[in-house]
């Protein structure tokens, strides 16, 4: 079963109905459902065709809290699957026990400098509809199809509209609404013919069979898409369910028939249905489809936001959600430059990922050929005693032999120079190196990503002393200067944090070099400043101090300008020579 | 959960028993009305001729909006069907559609046993085999026919 994200509007506001909006009603030639004028809420503009008057999204949540409850869960698992890199095994080596969503929180309000060059606009979640509608509505005024049609054929062109003109108009158009499995509105419909000359008083009153149930209807009580396929409306109603429900589908419904490929347009799926709750999983699941398969949004991952970032064009540039989270557009990650946002995936999959460390293990190890307790060897030397005070039993490593027959040197072993004792012995320097330069960067990692998540204790301790000086004869303003060095402070944690995922994949060579000097000396001047922060502020000697905080932080700030620009400088001229692929 | 069988199911199994499909027969357990016993013959012309291939098939309580478990009980040499029966058929998973049937699922695997697929494999080590030397692996389909599917009937 598939689980796909979705995306919560708990609290989609009311708006004013818009008259141009009109176009936008979906005709439906059921005159059993009237458009409803009183409902005003944004997705009715759009999914239109329900009179029933209890379903709006506001009245549904009081109808029933639940299911935005079990979105929003699901949303934060599956939107921001990355944002664990606290990973479980680096738990155990660095003894860091975090728990990531408190850093995003704590770095939500950082100011990190954006890009004016790069223009995105942040959408609330009746935005985001009335942008889809917006879309969808452009479309039309060119190609002229019922809404559902085009939202459809965006939806396969990933809302790339000048995609969609361009094989609508120089491309095969019966070919276009096959892939996009929609039955084409230009072809002559032979079955739909033949129901209207149907719909005579008689036939009205003739029985058909469901192909699901089994049970007769009368052809008002049978349903059917374009394709013709009629099935009785309560087995559609519990097979849209089940695939909205248990399957998490919404824009890749297709019809019941087997072997039917033609995709359940909105119309259909908010007349069948009447549960509220499954109507509005389904909205839910409709606009999440249209926000992750645009390339120009992303969903903010802050936890309990419902909002997303719609920018001009696609590129890995900070942004900042009006909740406060900044983030990498291109990636949802923290905003994480200098590394790249691929190998930063690579970096935080590498530490989600167990096998290093139990590699590491299994090379490392062995057990005690009498007792089996597990011993690690940590010398050269091959003459083990077991640590089992019980045990202390003597052995060979190499051969795991007892060690009496090897005599007092551990060179006796005379497996010891056999080739295969060789390599194993090769291997396992190999992969305690790679081990250990892999603890090296994650450490560094990790220790600036555990002081960051101490953030909001600084930010508290420091607003405490900026009261305390206060109190001492200095203004409010000039107090701020410690304000100031907490958020270069955590600017610059932030920073050092991803120069050691960019720096783990580096090459060496000459700008490597001049690279990592600079990072010694931004991790220098970072601690040194914190120290300040954390020790030396006293109201005692309050200008004295200030003048000391501020040079180190202006210092910082430097530092890591000149670290960052070096590193775009490289990407410009290709410095970096990496030590694997992507 | 009531214990009245949907009219659905009620029919299917009433149409199984009364237009018993060619090679083919699905009789619901006497306790369970949702579990049937069948057994499907090896087509002609396959290496599974002449055997009688036992299998269970059991509804779920979603059926039909779920499709039903199916399984070879007789052990069966095929790369679409693992060592425990399983059975990798798009129509029982992602392609199930409510519209079909017990019957048009037990005619689907009858057709599976007339044309297996070794590229979309279950049991990799016999699909592997089907590629290799498909002159081979027919042999030992037709040696394992022998051996599970006839002569321990
Ligand atoms: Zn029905
Ligand atoms: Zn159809
Ligand atoms: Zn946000
Ligand atoms: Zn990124
Ligand atoms: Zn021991
Ligand atoms: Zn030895």
């Amino acid at each position: 079963m598939e689980k796909r994200s979705t995306k919560a509007s708990s609290n989609d506001p009311k708006h004013k109905h818009d008259p141009d909006d009109e176009d936008f009603y979906l005709n439906n030639d059921d005159d059993e459902y009237d458009d409803d004028e009183d409902d005003d809420n944004d997705y009715d503009d759009y999914m239109d065709d329900t009179d029933d008057l209890e379903y709006t999204s506001s009245n549904a949540s009081k109808y029933d809290p639940t299911p935005s409850v079990e979105i929003f869960t699901s949303q934060n698992s599956t939107v921001t699957p990355n944002s664990s890199y606290a990973s479980t095994s680096l738990k155990n080596l660095s003894q860091s026990t975090t728990n990531q969503p408190d850093l995003s929180k704590s770095l939500t309000k950082r100011n990190i400098e954006l890009d004016e060059e790069f223009k995105y606009e942040v959408l609330s979640p009746d935005k985001i509809v009335q942008y889809m509608t917006e879309c969808i509505a452009d479309v039309n005024s060119v190609l002229e199809l019922t809404p559902t049609i085009t939202r459809t054929l965006l939806h396969h062109f990933k809302w790339d509209k000048e995609k969609l003109m361009e094989r609508f108009y120089d491309g095969d158009q019966d070919r276009l609404f096959r892939e996009a499995h929609i039955v084409s509105p230009f072809r002559p419909n032979t079955y739909k013919r033949t129901t209207s000359s149907q719909s005579t008083r008689s036939s009205r009153l003739k029985e058909f069979c469901c192909e699901i149930c089994f049970m007769q209807y009368t052809e008002d009580n049978m349903s059917g898409l374009e394709c013709g396929h009629k099935f009785c409306k309560p087995c559609w109603r519990e097979y849209l369910t089940t695939k909205i429900m248990d399957e998490g589908m919404g824009q890749t419904i297709s019809c019941a028939a087997h072997k039917c490929d033609i995709l359940v347009d909105d119309t259909s799926v908010m007349t069948l249905l009447q549960d509220p709750i499954v109507k509005i999983k389904y909205q839910h699941l409709i606009t999440n489809s249209f926000v992750e398969c645009n390339r120009l949004m992303r969903w903010c991952p802050a936890p309990n936001c419902s909002n997303a970032i719609k920018a001009q064009y696609f590129d890995a540039q900070p942004v900042k959600c009006d909740c406060g989270h900044v983030f990498c557009f291109s990636c949802g990650e923290l905003w994480h430059d200098p590394v790249k946002c691929k190998w930063l995936k690579k970096w935080i999959k590498k530490c989600d990922d167990d096998s290093e460390t139990s590699n590491w293990i299994a090379a490392n190890t062995k057990e005690c050929p009498k007792c089996q307790v597990t011993i690690e060897k940590n010398g050269g030397c091959n003459h083990m005693i077991c640590k089992n005070q019980a045990c202390r039993s003597e052995f060979c490593w190499v051969c795991l032999g007892p060690w009496e027959p090897h005599g007092s040197s551990w060179y006796n072993c005379n497996r010891f120079n056999e080739d295969d004792a060789k390599k194993a012995r090769d291997a396992q320097e190999k992969s305690r190196h790679a081990l250990q330069r892999y603890l090296h960067y994650c450490n560094r990692y990790m220790n600036h990503h555990q002081s960051l998540k101490l953030e909001q204790k600084l930010t508290a301790s420091i607003r405490e002393k900026m009261e305390e000086m206060q109190q001492h004869n200095m203004s409010w303003i000039e107090v701020q200067f410690l304000r100031k060095a907490v958020e270069v402070l955590c600017q610059c944690r932030q920073t050092l944090m991803y120069t050691y995922a960019f720096a783990f994949y580096l090459k060496r060579n000459n700008h490597s070099i001049i690279f990592e000097d600079n990072q010694a000396d931004l991790e220098i001047a970072v601690e040194k400043l914190s120290g300040y922060l954390e020790r030396e502020i006293t109201s005692d000697n309050a200008v004295e101090t200030k003048q000391k905080v501020q040079d180190k932080y202006r210092y910082c700030e430097q530092r890591r300008k000149v670290l960052l620009d070096h590193v775009h400088e490289g990407y410009d001229k290709d410095y970096w020579e990496y030590q694997e692929d992507l | 959960m009531s214990n009245l069988l949907p009219t659905r199911i009620l029919k299917e199994t009433q149409r199984l028993m009364q237009e018993p499909v060619p090679g083919i027969s699905a009789t619901p357990d006497e306790s369970n009305a949702k579990y049937f016993h069948v057994m499907i013959l090896g087509p002609s012309e396959s290496p599974y001729e002449g055997g009688a291939f036992k299998l269970e098939l059991f509804l779920p309580e979603e059926y039909p909006m779920a499709p039903p478990k199916v399984r070879f009980m007789t052990k069966i040499y095929h790369p679409n069907i693992d060592k425990l029966g399983r059975i990798c058929l798009d129509i029982l998973k992602d392609k199930w559609s409510p519209a079909l049937q017990i019957r048009t699922v037990l005619l689907s695997i009858q057709a599976l046993l007339s044309a297996p697929n070794p590229d979309d494999p279950l049991d990799n080590q016999v699909a592997n085999q089907w590629k290799v030397n498909e002159a081979e692996a027919i042999k030992t389909a037709k040696e394992w026919t022998k051996k599970y599917a006839i002569d321990s009937n």
